[in-house]
């Protein structure tokens, strides 16, 4: 389970997240929505672990784990993932050898015998199938050259391949196209079960009616504002966010 | 009695004037008569200052400041030689070819030079280039018959553990007819705990239509200095294929001067120097654009770590004739440390209207965003680093299609990264 409390954090001196209350039990979805500014990728790039954010107050702990102590690669072998809503390119980086030392990295973090090349791209295949990816994103720079749909598309893929216990997903659905948005919803299903956990974020609903949440909570100005069922999705997206309510 | 001490030019000059009896091809009129002038030019000039403009990066004194003997008289049996990357290596021991430790094709047209390069010896007018001419010992004559493809050869330059600090100026020429093909890895390593100044000079003909791809891998000891030339021309529809990866030696500089003097050559000079605390890098090209419809690449990348200083001074000449010029030049620095530091000059001077010439450089660190999402996946900061310099080091790269050459130069950078702290 994830656990947020009292989560504040700054950027450039600039204080971002107000005290953020958050829990995530095993097993579930969770969407956090709400207009620009409001927070929204700095709290998922507070759980990453990102330099430049940070931490004034509060705690964050997975399974118990407190996450904030720790190095991105460290929250990464734990089992936190983070799809970026930029996601970075890496030019003379080769998909492939970013991807299989990715996947091994976390294997040897879970204690699982490493893959080698043949082992590898066997497995990247079959994912990439499910996709709709074409092969020879395997030999490209990472993210170099790929559309704004085939880099989330990538984000995905990595997801999938590096079968995380929560993932974090920030924005998964800007830049998609409807058969896009699809693909990459049905990526985040396929790894829902009773140890996968989520927090989905977006600024839109469309994504969830593809990835449907156990709850939907509300971020504006840095703290969560409201939080409900799935119903508060199409809520919002009828009334729009309007002015803070009482949560 | 007394020693003199000589250092500088002037030791230099004193080894000369005791050795020219006794130095390689001694009794051939035109070369004693070419080491002499050599010797004028040399004398007149001295080591470089940083007040010349060449060298306003690098500064010489370190090396004129210590003593060197000429290692003509030393002889070193058991040395221990790197393993060989090609099938066919010529093994040069402080600058003397030791045929015994040496295998080349049979091809009549690969032969140690003294008493065959008559007529083929330069003289450049950089000082130390005349200080080679003046001393050098030994070199391959590469004649390569028009339409032969003489495949991949090795040149291993190594230093031996000699106790006192010795100097050698190897002299190579390569000549290459119409269609000829070569490809040579030059190897230049020494141990680390020696001090010596190694000097080579390259001459290097390319025919028309023919190719000649240079790698070298400098790995010279940490106490070593190198100062290295190459001077290339390439004739009509010709390529000439430069890469050098300056890895090791404390001082070192690799200077190339190529003129493309035939329509339709092609250039591609590139490079990558990988330096460590207390070294000091220098890569300066002249690049001569003296006929028309030619193409140059340059793509030189630079990494400091330490205390280390690189340099790059990279001067392009499109002459009037020179017209449809497509000339490129790119440097690019990564400075993983904060007491490192980068020059770089890149210098156009264009007499033609019709040309495309771009240059650029950039000094940064590593991206802290690349760096984060390599991170994020789970990859440690020192693997997410190594990924990300050699990621960098990439593009100047790519361009080397022989495989013996990319696996040579990937195990080089490999062993560089490991040696970091």
């Amino acid at each position: 389970m994830l656990k947020i409390e009292g989560l504040t954090a700054t950027v450039d001196g600039k204080e971002i997240l107000k005290g953020i209350d958050l829990e995530v039990p095993t097993g579930e979805v969770h969407a956090i929505m709400g207009p620009n500014g409001s927070g929204k990728s700095t709290l998922s790039y507070v759980l990453a672990g990102r330099d430049g954010y940070e931490v004034t107050g509060g705690t964050a702990t997975f399974n118990g784990v407190d996450l904030l102590g720790k190095a991105p690669e460290e929250r990464a072998a734990l089992g936190v993932f983070l799809a970026f809503q930029y996601p970075v390119e890496l030019p003379g980086v080769g998909n492939a050898n970013f991807l299989r030392t990715a996947l091994n990295a976390v294997r040897r973090g879970r204690g699982e015998s490493e893959l080698d090349a043949m082992q590898f791209l066997k497995v990247a295949r079959a994912r990439m199938k499910e996709l709709s990816m074409p092969e020879d994103m395997l030999k490209r720079g990472v993210n170099v050259g790929f559309s704004g749909g085939e880099k989330k598309r990538n984000e995905v893929l990595q997801m999938a391949l590096l079968a995380p216990k929560l993932a974090i997903l920030d924005e998964t659905d800007s830049g998609l196209d409807i058969d896009a948005l699809k693909i990459a919803s049905d990526g985040v299903n396929a790894l829902r079960g009773p140890d996968f956990s989520a927090l989905v974020i977006t600024h839109y609903q469309r994504l969830l009616t593809y990835i449907v949440p156990d709850r939907v909570h509300v971020l504006m100005a840095g703290r969560i504002v409201r939080s409900g069922g799935k119903e508060l999705a199409l809520e919002l997206e009828a009334s729009g966010y309007g002015a803070p309510q009482a949560a | 009695m007394n020693q003199v001490v000589h250092t500088g030019a002037e030791g230099f000059l004193h080894r000369y004037e005791g050795l020219k009896d006794r130095l390689p091809g001694a009794r051939l009129p035109w070369l004693a008569a070419l080491r002499a002038k050599a010797a004028e030019s040399f004398r007149a000039q001295g080591f470089p200052t940083r007040r010349v403009e060449a060298w306003h990066y690098t500064d010489l004194r370190q090396v004129t400041q210590a003593t060197f003997d000429e290692a003509l008289t030393l002889v070193e049996d058991d040395i221990v030689l790197p393993k060989a990357h090609t099938a066919n290596r010529v093994v040069f021991v402080d600058g003397r070819l030791r045929s015994d430790l040496s295998s080349w094709p049979t091809m009549a047209t690969v032969a140690s030079q003294i008493g065959r390069i008559e007529g083929r010896v330069m003289l450049p007018a950089e000082p130390m280039a005349a200080l080679n001419t003046m001393l050098f010992e030994d070199g391959m004559l590469l004649n390569i018959p028009a339409g032969t493809d003489a495949g991949v050869l090795e040149i291993l330059s190594i230093a031996s553990a000699s106790p006192r600090p010795t100097a050698f100026h190897l002299r190579h020429i390569v000549q290459l007819h119409q269609g000829a093909k070569l490809t040579v890895l030059e190897v230049n390593q020494g141990p680390d705990g020696t001090r010596y100044l190694h000097n080579p000079v390259w001459q290097v003909e390319v025919g028309e239509g023919a190719t000649f791809t240079h790698a070298r891998l400098q790995q010279e000891g940490r106490l070593a200095f190198q100062l290295g030339s190459i001077y290339a021309t390439v004739a009509a529809r010709g390529t000439y294929d430069n890469f050098t990866l300056n890895a090791g030696g404390r001082l070192v500089r690799n200077e190339i001067h190529t003129t493309l003097t035939g329509t339709g050559a092609t250039c591609h000079m590139n490079g990558a120097q990988l330096l460590s605390d207390g070294q000091h890098a220098d890569t300066t090209t002249f690049l001569d654009h003296a006929a028309p419809g030619c193409a140059s690449r340059q793509t030189y990348k630079t990494v400091l770590t330490g205390k280390s200083r690189g340099v790059f001074q990279g001067k392009i000449l499109v002459r009037q004739a020179a017209q449809q010029t497509d000339g490129y030049q790119m440097n690019q620095a990564l400075l993983l440390s904060p007491d490192a530091e980068m020059d770089s000059k890149p210098q156009l001077e264009i007499y033609a209207d019709d040309v495309k010439c771009s240059h650029g450089a950039t000094v940064g660190e590593l991206d802290g965003d690349q760096l984060f999402y390599l991170r994020a996946r789970g990859i440690d900061e020192a693997t997410a680093r190594s990924m990300l310099v050699r990621a960098f080091l990439q593009e100047a790269v790519e361009g080397i299609a022989d495989e013996t050459l990319r696996e040579a130069l990937d195990s080089a950078v490999q062993g560089w990264w490991e040696r970091q702290p």
